[in-house]
């Protein structure tokens, strides 16, 4: 919640609206906050990474940087469906420590950009052990579906993905 | 016309900085009593362009302060003062000084005002080279010593006056002072005053937090070393200023005892340490020793000075390029197949210009490793003068050059590996003559390449590591079983462990696990090893093998199932196909090929990576490249070999992590990426 409350004091603080982008894995609606997506691009083969779990798909060249690239679906163990060329990844900004890193995540297909009232957030619940909502910040309904908003940053701490001491890259 | 002073800051701080550091290195050339006019014109030549850049920007604390030791200096080349361990020892100490003023001024810090009026004091008086005298006395700041300023003859010294002021974690780290005041109450006749100012009120009260300071008085012939000692285990957990109480003090007093001088002498010292002062700098001196290495690197990581040499071969190689471009967009214009030839010759006239100009744009990079061994001779002086020890230290390989990251990355572990050898590995005198070896202790600090990658070594014919005590020192602390068994190498392996001499520091051998870890977590991060060779008695080596630059790499690439991966040039020692009857089995698993009489152990890539479609599982049916990684051979099993070319090396941790077997990536020629492979991780892994 202090995250939530975070980003709506510091970037949103004249207005109550926020904006999220929309998109679907198998049946389920998420959405980010739009201001950390940096672009939108279809699947290509990736470089893939020796001994690492199956949902951290490899690296690709994003104009000379290497960026990960994650499989949302794999990550929260839903069913896997076969990449094909429609299939998206969202290139995703974080930040950790003061330095901003990029990532993508392969979704099923981005749907909208969605205005989101503030006071319309609720916290999301607890599912005990069943389900993990530590990338969630929270849910809200749109036009009576329900949308998970994921936390970019946590996302990023996936797996110890920052926890290297990486002073010198 | 008015001209902005501020955009010539930088340049006069660079420069200046520069000026010091050849002070330094020169003042520690000279040779006792004998003038060396060169040295100190050198050395007059730097003082004097710091004061003057210093006028001309206004900062008249500065300029006041180097024309004083430009005096000195003076009269040192004219041959009317002789060059003395005193002399130079103050001109050091005012080096210092200076360098932290031009820091201050830098970061826009206050200018500590009583360390420098101490060192002006401190040169004023050497320079009349007639102690205080009465007359003086009003203005006179006594010249409070530090450890690094040894005083200049103990043999008038009459007393001392210290303050000692514990930081607050002086007792958690399980020193006492009343031990320590017993050691000083042997050496004389002791008085203790306490100040209880610091101690909060009772329910503020800590019980195990240290808020009180002392003004200590030691009357009697002591000298600063064994002062030093009593204070040694505390240093960096107190602020400490000693003074000596000079005899001299005493004959232009003769109606006063002695005790009522070092009574002044307090009272004076109490209403300095009543400004706070005092203690401020002194804790600006410890902090310094530590901060010097980091905020040296971040000031100088804006810009670089390069050899004008540099410059110009760079410009010749652009002129060259424009030509050749113009010539091919010639060619291009009509083309017709009879000017292929022309074309060809274009392009391969193309390809070596471009790959000079990357090599003299990579060229301008590099800088001397001096850059980081200059501090050394400084720190064997200040180490040695503390300790007591002779210690001869040599540099070799200074101008071979490196990379400017790896120069500023590598200076914090390899001071760390120095103050170890001079500190640990180098015995006292006494103790070296008893072992039958020459009273002077040599620390040798070499620099050389060796194929595409620059060899450091810090050798010391000290004492050396105990394998026995290493052992028992893991095995206490649970790093390794009872039984395990270690080979030599393993054994000094131990002291790269975390954690492994954070005890005990007292004890003679645990001090050089101190930090390690992180040394060598530094130097893996600059895609480097290090190794230890040593032998009980007869000292230690360590090396550091680094890659010259840390942005590109010749690199073969290699095929295995679908994957293209990336061996470093340097790495490889050959490449074979091999026959069944050379392949033998360690336990039924372990694989070795016999090489010329040696077994090595085979590891097969797309095992341990988990490579789908595989094209060489029978080990006949692939290729075994033979590879060198921390002194020891393998062999590496991929499907195939392609191409060697240069690559440039992309951080995986920028957006990702470290992956073990892997030390970084970088892209292909067809946009896509492929990863460099690390030996020594590759090792970790197959033998997991």
């Amino acid at each position: 919640m202090t995250e939530l409350n975070n980003l709506i004091g510091s970037e949103f603080s004249d207005t109550n609206s926020l904006q999220f982008l929309s998109f679907t894995l198998g049946n389920e609606e998420y959405g980010v906050d739009i201001l950390r997506v940096q672009e939108i691009r279809s699947w290509e083969p990736v470089s893939r990474i020796p001994n690492v779990p199956a949902y951290e798909k490899g690296v690709v060249n994003l104009r000379g940087s290497i960026v990960p690239i994650i499989d949302l679906r794999e990550r929260f163990n839903l069913d896997n469906i076969v990449y094909t060329p429609l299939t998206v990844v969202v290139v995703l900004q974080a930040h950790f420590e003061a330095k901003t890193r990029i990532m993508g995540i392969v979704v099923d297909t981005v749907s909208d950009v969605i205005n989101v009232d503030k006071k319309n957030i609720q916290i999301s619940p607890t599912f005990g052990t069943k389900v993990s909502t530590e990338f969630i910040n929270g849910l809200v309904s749109v036009n009576e579906r329900m949308l998970i908003l994921l936390d970019v940053d946590k996302l990023l701490k996936l797996e110890g993905v920052t926890d290297e001491h990486d002073n010198y890259s | 016309m008015s001209i902005d002073m501020v955009q010539f800051h930088q340049v006069f701080f660079e420069e200046s900085f520069e000026g010091l550091d050849t002070m330094e290195s020169g003042l520690l050339n000279l040779d006792m009593g004998d003038v060396d006019v060169d040295e100190i014109n050198t050395i007059f030549r730097a003082a004097h362009s710091i004061k003057g850049g210093s006028g001309t920007f206004g900062f008249s604390a500065v300029s006041d302060f180097t024309h004083v030791m430009e005096t000195m200096l003076d009269e040192m080349r004219d041959g009317r003062r002789k060059v003395t361990k005193p002399a130079i020892d103050v001109l050091l100490g005012s080096v210092d000084c200076l360098r932290e003023m031009l820091r201050a001024i830098q970061n826009e810090d206050e200018i500590n005002l009583v360390s420098v009026a101490e060192h002006k004091a401190a040169l004023e008086n050497a320079l009349n080279n007639t102690d205080v005298n009465s007359s003086q006395s009003d203005q006179f700041i006594p010249p409070l010593i530090n450890v690094a300023t040894p005083v200049a003859a103990d043999s008038q010294v009459e007393g001392w006056v210290i303050s000692f002021s514990p930081h607050v974690n002086l007792l958690r780290t399980g020193n006492d002072p009343v031990r320590m005041f017993r050691e000083l109450a042997e050496l004389g006749d002791f008085t203790v005053n306490v100040d209880l100012q610091g101690v909060p009120d009772l329910y503020d009260l800590d019980a195990e937090d240290c808020h009180l300071s002392w003004k200590l008085i030691v009357n009697g012939a002591i000298s600063a070393h064994a002062i030093d000692e009593v204070f040694d285990w505390v240093e960096d957990e107190c602020d400490l200023a000693k003074q000596a109480i000079y005899s001299q003090m005493a004959t232009h007093l003769p109606d006063v005892n002695i005790s009522d001088v070092s009574l002044n002498v307090i009272a004076s010292v109490a209403e300095l340490s009543n400004k706070t002062e005092i203690i401020q700098h002194a804790e600006v001196i410890h902090k310094e020793d530590k901060d010097e290495s980091k905020s040296s690197v971040a000031k100088v990581s804006n810009s670089i000075r390069v050899d004008t040499g540099k410059i110009d071969t760079l410009i010749n190689m652009v002129g060259e390029l424009v030509i050749t471009q113009s010539m091919l967009s010639l060619v291009g214009e009509h083309f017709e197949v009879t000017k292929l030839d022309q074309l060809k010759n274009g392009l391969s006239q193309l390809e070596r210009h471009t790959r000079e100009l990357q090599e003299s744009v990579m060229n301008i990079r590099m800088l001397p490793i001096s850059f980081v061994f200059s501090r050394f001779p400084r720190m064997a002086r200040d180490i040695s003068s503390k300790l007591g020890k002779k210690i001869d230290l040599k540099l070799i390989g200074e101008n071979t050059e490196v990379d400017k990251t790896v120069v500023e990355l590598l200076s914090d572990p390899l001071v760390h590996l120095v103050r170890n050898s001079l500190d640990h590995g180098i015995e006292m005198p006494e103790v070296r003559l008893a072992a039958g070896k020459s009273e002077t202790g040599t620390v040798i600090l070499e620099a050389y390449h060796r194929g595409g990658n620059i060899v450091i070594e810090v050798r010391d014919d000290g004492k050396g590591l105990d394998k026995g005590m290493l052992r028992a020192k893991a095995i206490e602390k649970g790093l390794i079983a009872t039984d395990a068994v270690l080979t030599d190498k393993q054994t000094y392996e131990l002291i790269f462990m975390p954690g492994f001499s954070t005890a005990e520091k007292l004890t003679d051998i645990s001090g050089r696990g101190v930090g390690m870890d992180v040394v060598r977590r530094n130097i893996q991060a600059l895609g480097g090893n290090i190794e230890i060779i040593s032998e009980l008695g007869k000292g230690s080596t360590i090396a550091i093998h680094l890659p010259l630059t840390l942005a590109i790499l010749d690199g073969q690439s290699i095929a295995v199932g679908d994957e293209i991966y990336i061996l470093p040039l340097g790495s490889i020692v050959e490449s074979l196909n091999i026959k069944e009857d050379r392949i033998n089995r360690v336990g039924g698993k372990g694989e070795t090929f016999l090489l010329r009489g040696i077994y090595l152990p085979i590891i097969r890539l797309h095992e341990i990576f988990n490579v789908p479609n595989v094209k060489a599982t029978k080990l006949t049916e692939g290729l075994l490249v033979v590879v060198e990684g921390q002194g020891e051979r393998y062999g590496l099993f991929v499907d195939d070999l392609l191409g060697q070319q240069q690559v440039v090396i992309k951080s995986l941790e920028a957006n990702y992590r470290r992956v073990e077997g892997v030390s970084a990536a970088t892209i292909l020629g067809d946009g896509s990426v492929a990863l460099i492979l690390d030996i020594p991780g590759l090792v970790r892994l197959s033998n997991q």
